[in-house]
């Protein structure tokens, strides 16, 4: 399929999600406090999104996952957060 | 459309799901084993769960004329509790030889913890020792790297693990590659905010070929959808893909997989 037909498809969507993704940057820079471990993954994966290359996905990913490679002592909490708290 | 929905908890689902995906073309479903949202309080409450995915819930799906298939383990979730896991792994071999009962799982890892890989790996010793297939569940969001990378070392370090005979489920774009280069099965979970999205879904599809992959809704009590594998197939076709590789995808791949159970019978 090639990139107009893509466009097509999916361009209406990903604009929505886009202004999404700004205003809910936006509610976090209004908001009272610092950011936490999660809106600093946040904001670094987010520098992904700019950078020229494929696997963009991917990296995202990557950029908030558990780099570690040890199984954890306890698993303390059953619930993930979305972010790695040690980076 | 047919498709076969390997991966849903059907038991945290009301009747009007049964009739909605029965509605849209599924020929059977698979449930695995499961965390109740809550710790059960003892064995006891896994001989009951057992006994509702072995029995009750089957005859639940056969009024809407649906095979119903499942999966038995502890979840991962209770894992933390060594001396409860015990005891539920020496009550799973009395279930094997019920007639829906496909393997062991969904086995896995949840917060990638020392306890979670010791109840695992017996998990999986019970399969090997059983002859049974295996369903692994892998972490969610930041821990599902990681766990992936263990889940997938532990597999391959046990000699008697046939990688034909696993799925490695819930993976996504970080996560696929590992599962598929190491000659096991893959599943994609298609969940509204976390795990997949249609669209990304059918991207790695495109990207990795349908060769040992499956895709599942894992509907449970949740935000989830039922019929998210027959949404994704639209998808698919709006994104032009032939009818013939949409059935392969949907119901061909899961039939191949879960046929290796000759238990497991569509018709």
């Amino acid at each position: 399929m090639d990139r107009s037909r893509i466009t097509d498809l999916y361009f209406a969507e990903a604009r929505s999600k886009l202004i999404d993704l700004a205003a809910f940057l936006d509610r976090i820079e209004r908001s009272e406090g610092a950011d936490d471990f999660r809106m600093k993954a946040f904001r670094a994966a987010l520098h992904e999104l700019g950078t020229p290359g494929p696997d963009k996905a991917k990296k995202i990913l990557l950029a908030l996952s558990d780099p570690t490679e040890e199984p954890a002592a306890q698993a303390g909490t059953k619930s993930a957060s979305g972010a790695w708290a040690g980076r | 459309m047919r498709y076969i929905e390997p991966h849903a908890h059907m038991v945290s689902r009301v009747t009007d799901d049964y009739a909605a995906m029965v509605t849209a073309g599924c020929r059977a479903v698979c449930e695995p084993a499961f965390w109740a949202g809550f710790d059960r309080s003892s064995s006891q409450g896994f001989y009951d769960y057992f006994c509702q995915l072995t029995d009750y819930e089957p005859r639940r799906a056969a009024q809407f004329g649906l095979p119903h298939y499942s999966w038995l383990c502890l979840n991962p979730k209770e894992a933390e509790n060594m001396s409860l896991a015990k005891e539920v792994l020496a009550m799973i071999p009395s279930f094997l030889d019920r007639p829906n009962v496909l393997g062991i799982g969904e086995i896995g890892l949840n917060k990638n913890s020392r306890n979670e890989v010791t109840i695992f790996e017996k998990h999986v010793e019970l399969a090997v020792r059983y002859n049974q297939m295996i369903l692994v569940h892998t972490p969610h969001l930041e821990d599902k790297w990681k766990g992936t990378r263990l889940i997938v070392d532990m597999l391959k370090r046990n000699q008697g693990v046939d990688p034909a005979r696993v799925i490695i489920d819930h993976v996504e774009e970080h996560t696929v590659d590992i599962v598929l280069d190491a000659g096991f099965w893959a599943g994609i979970t298609l969940y509204p905010q976390s795990k997949c999205t249609p669209s990304r879904a059918i991207d790695m599809v495109e990207i990795y070929g349908a060769q040992r992959l499956w895709l599942n809704c894992a509907c449970d009590w949740g935000h989830s959808d039922p019929l998210a594998v027959p949404k994704t197939a639209i998808e698919m076709k709006r994104r032009g893909h032939s009818e013939a590789a949409i059935d392969r995808l949907i119901y061909g791949n899961p039939l191949q997989f879960l046929s290796q159970n000759p238990k497991f019978i569509v018709v």
